[in-house]
């Protein structure tokens, strides 16, 4: 079967600013493929262009075997958008949406009253079903929002950003909505500034930056191209972190270090070679760094994330709060 | 529409009809215009400040201006002509020209929170948005209008021209309103902000509508504005209400209202559904 996404040199500029350069990808059918990348790499774009809100500048894009551009509509009947922030109309009530909705899709009145109210009792709305959207919390806002966009029952769904904002137990709650609707077939194209979010969720992960996709695998995979393990150091306070990150900084051979101000750790990937890392440690030990602990540790998604983006920045509300020295 | 929803829905029972089988053609375009009209009517009662535009805002106009502004006025019109007489068509274009300003507001919001990009995303008319903004707007000039002209006949107003000529007042004003609201559909696609949207709507519509006959003859305007606003389109409409309501009207009046009416939504409305494409 051919995969439900191809994406192929896709490009959309603004004015001087060239939001997409170049993306290709693919998605195959009943998966979740997590675009990641910082605020600005052109995550968004790509999804309202494979959404048909946008045109592109250069490449194709097929969404279910249909061209976004010159079959626009084909692919509006697959799709299902939910998007940075809720688009539901706040005035009307979580019912109304919905009914709405399946009204323009087509349904009779009954039927959208039937959809409606089946939706609602999925995602928890029944008792807010005659409620306006602007009383409802910003996690039943964006449950109710995902809950229009599954009223045609798209076979892919974009879910840009979903839980940007959210509560951890709301974060949890459409987490669990998602892998469920995985499992009935939807296949998920998910953007995240969480790179926990595209661990736990997607079945493979295209980083992008700068419009351009930098990596692809599975998080398995990007984790093992790191090479394996980071040195971590810990030190005692704020003032010897940066005197820790700096030094290593301007160690050579090393890669780049990243700094966690909460845990007061910097990390250096060091690849398989303990060389390095005893490189490391004695390059502290003369700059009378103050360690207080050192280990070995596989790398998690941020070192990677760190180590392909160019910016060397985190995505913003990453987790994790880890920040690298500006440089 | 709006009970249809309320009802609720066979949760048990058997399964109603679920295929989505829309209307091919230009029926698409009426049945997504009706349904999306429907969602910006049925919460214009829910909406506080729609509200007090269309129903508080006329009635304090009314009074006020009347009573106010009446006995210092009444003597520059011609003798044995009451101000309520020459008031309510002036004033009820230029409630209809502000009113028309919650079309940029109603798109800047819509654009602004999302929505337009969700009705975008769906197998429907391209348009959908748009028609239902201006469908919904031009029913509630119509009521504004309507409120209005009761108000009037309260406050001493009287269709001498009789009822088809009272229609006619209606029909005129809200194509008027209609007409702007294209013009205000441009600027609320253009800003894609609710509050800009306000400021940019009405900080024209103030001049526009005070620099006519609405509240005033033009002959008591100094000189070098009389030119101005004896030929500012909201000028030309009132004359051509106040000649309906005492049943004397002349085609000189009526050509260069239609072709204000036609000339902006000939150049405005096709500018609008362009822009709505692209944004």
């Amino acid at each position: 079967m051919p995969p439900i996404i191809e994406v192929e040199d896709l490009h959309k500029h603004f004015g001087d600013n060239h939001a997409v350069d170049g993306v290709s990808f693919t998605v195959e059918q009943g998966s979740v493929l997590g675009l990641l990348g910082p605020n600005g790499a052109g995550k968004t774009t790509t999804v309202r262009m494979l959404a048909t809100l946008l045109s592109p500048d250069g490449g194709t894009a097929r969404v279910a075997g249909h061209d976004v551009v010159r079959e626009s509509n084909a692919v509006r009947s697959t799709i299902g958008l939910t998007g940075q922030y809720a688009a539901v109309d706040e005035k009307l009530t979580g019912k109304e949406n919905l009914w709405m909705v399946a009204r323009l899709l087509g349904m009779t009145k009954d039927g959208a009253s039937y959809r409606a109210e089946e939706l609602l009792e999925r995602f928890e709305l029944s008792d807010a079903a005659d409620r306006p959207v602007s009383t409802y919390s910003g996690g039943m806002r964006r449950r109710a929002d995902l809950a229009v966009s599954l009223v045609g029952r798209p076979k892919v769904l974009f879910l840009d950003e979903p839980t940007t904002g959210l509560d951890p137990s709301s974060r949890l709650s459409l987490w669990e909505i998602t892998r469920e609707l995985v499992g009935e077939g939807t296949t998920v194209l998910l953007t995240t500034q969480y790179l926990e979010e595209a661990d736990e969720l997607a079945d493979r992960i295209v980083v992008i930056d700068h419009g351009a996709v930098i990596a692809e695998g599975t998080s398995e995979e990007l984790k093992n191209d790191m090479g394996g393990r980071s040195l971590v150091v810990e030190v005692h306070d704020l003032d010897q972190l940066e005197l820790a990150t700096e030094l290593l900084t301007r160690c050579e051979d090393c890669a780049v270090p990243t700094m966690d101000r909460q845990r007061h750790t910097v990390s250096l990937p060091v690849e398989d070679d303990t060389g390095i890392a005893a490189r490391a440690i004695s390059i502290l030990a003369e700059g009378e760094v103050d360690i207080a602990d050192f280990h070995l540790e596989r790398p998690s998604l941020d070192d990677v994330f760190l180590s392909l983006t160019s910016s060397g920045t985190l995505p913003a509300g990453s987790d994790t709060s880890t920040a690298t020295e500006d440089r | 529409m709006s009970t249809e929803t309320t009802t609720a829905a066979p949760t048990t029972g058997p399964i109603p009809d679920l295929r989505m089988k829309r209307p091919g053609g230009l029926a698409a375009l009426f049945y997504d215009g009706a349904i999306t009209s429907w969602r910006n009517l049925v919460v214009l009662p829910r909406t506080p400040e729609l509200l007090f535009f269309t129903l508080v805002q006329p009635v304090m106009f009314v009074v006020l201006f009347n009573y106010v502004f009446g006995g210092a006025i009444e003597g520059s019109l011609p003798p044995g002509v009451p101000y309520a007489q020459f008031l309510i068509p002036g004033i009820l274009v230029q409630t209809i020209v502000f009113g028309s300003a919650a079309t940029s507001v109603g798109l800047a919001e819509d654009l602004s929170k999302g929505i337009v990009d969700r009705f975008r995303s769906l197998p429907i008319t391209r348009s959908a948005v748009l028609v239902g903004r201006i469908v919904a707007d031009t029913v509630r000039l119509t009521l504004v209008a309507l409120v209005m002209l009761v108000v009037g006949v309260l406050v001493g107003f009287r269709f001498e021209g009789g009822l088809l000529a009272g229609v006619m007042m209606v029909v005129t004003a809200v194509s008027f309103g209609w007409a702007m609201s294209w013009i205000l559909a441009n600027i609320g696609l253009r800003v894609k902000d609710p509050e800009t949207a306000q400021t940019a709507g009405f900080v024209w519509l103030f001049p526009l509508s005070f620099v006519s006959s609405v509240f005033t003859p033009v002959a008591t305007m100094p000189g070098w504005l009389q030119p101005i606003a004896r030929n500012n389109p909201v000028t030309l409409v009132a004359n051509l209400l106040r000649g309906l309501a005492v049943g004397h009207v002349q085609a000189a009046m009526v050509w260069p209202v239609l072709a204000w009416i036609v000339g902006i939504t000939v150049v405005f409305a096709p500018m609008a559904v362009r822009r709505y494409r692209t944004v």
